[in-house]
């Protein structure tokens, strides 16, 4: 029983949605996005907009270029990442990943990486003094891979 | 004067665990994922619009924060669903909704409508609860 009145219909528009986060890497088109979910295309268009705020082309970009950020901030090259998220040109993706995230997947790497070296480096420097004194993770604490770090140190202030 | 709120605890009784529903179930972003020596992690996550508030994902474990007897009764407290933790926003309960139950998160409340607005509650894989509304 529906728990709300049209809940197939939302059923069906998550179905979608969820079809997207999946198979985002593949050559996806509207069509099969609405066969996934068993509407007209100017039915299911007009529904998706309404409840994610995009058009499935725009969502299926956005998951992309999110997916670009994540597989760019765990180390992939930039080849790899555009070519892993359904990306044919690096050119285009480039350009694409900079207008929606304002640098280019390489600065935007590099910035990922030294950020993930600080945290291995100087692990004490992303948290805040009164969790890790409440911890005993402490200058003098068992920690094998963290040199000392003094309070003015702070990385994250 | 205060002006905002930067870091939160919720008390879990596994990491890994939680790192896969918030992460994954969820849709949070890995803020911090640090290891801290030997069997020791600080983890904080985000929801994926708020990145300056980090929660972090806390090991209720013996040490210096819990005695062993106080992180049992607090292991036992969070596991019997005990404690609500905060009310998260999303733009579509009833999408919402429809996505984490089919990822496996129980709710404890469907979609309701109150008198206070549009409400769900769901439970993380330790015990603790949330409440869900839409944005108006």
């Amino acid at each position: 029983m529906d728990l709300y009145p049209k809940q197939y219909l939302y059923r069906r528009v998550v179905r979608a949605k969820l079809y997207i986060d999946e198979n985002f890497a593949g050559p996806i088109d509207l069509s099969s996005i609405s066969d996934e979910a068993c509407f007209s295309k100017f039915h299911f268009m007009r529904l998706f907009k309404e409840i994610y705020g995009r058009t499935p082309h725009q969502y299926l970009t956005h998951v992309r270029v999110e997916k670009a950020r994540e597989y760019l901030a765990a180390g992939d090259t930039v080849a790899k990442a555009c070519y892993s998220v359904g990306f044919d040109s690096i050119s285009s993706f480039t350009g694409l990943f900079k207008r929606r995230v304002g640098v280019t997947p390489a600065i935007y790497q590099a910035e990922k990486l030294r950020i993930k070296d600080q945290v291995a480096e100087k692990p004490l420097g992303f948290v805040p003094n009164c969790f890790a004194e409440k911890k005993g993770w402490k200058k003098d604490s068992n920690f094998g891979e963290v040199k000392t770090i003094d309070a003015g140190e702070r990385l994250s202030e | 004067m205060i002006t905002k709120l930067n870091h939160v605890s919720i008390f879990v009784l596994n990491q890994d665990s939680a790192f896969d529903f918030y992460v994954n179930k969820l849709g949070f972003a890995v803020n911090t994922d640090a290891e801290m020596g030997p069997g020791k992690r600080w983890l904080t996550v985000n929801p994926p619009d708020q990145p300056e508030l980090e929660i972090s994902l806390m090991l209720i474990d013996d040490g210096m924060m819990f005695t062993s007897e106080s992180a049992a009764a607090m292991r036992d407290l969070v596991n019997k669903g005990t404690f609500g933790f905060g009310v998260f926003q999303c733009d579509d309960l009833l999408a919402t909704y429809e996505e984490l139950t089919a990822k496996g998160v129980e709710f404890t409340k469907p979609p309701t409508k109150e008198f206070y607005g549009f409400e769900a509650l769901f439970k993380d894989d330790s015990g603790n609860w949330f409440s869900l509304g839409q944005k108006k």
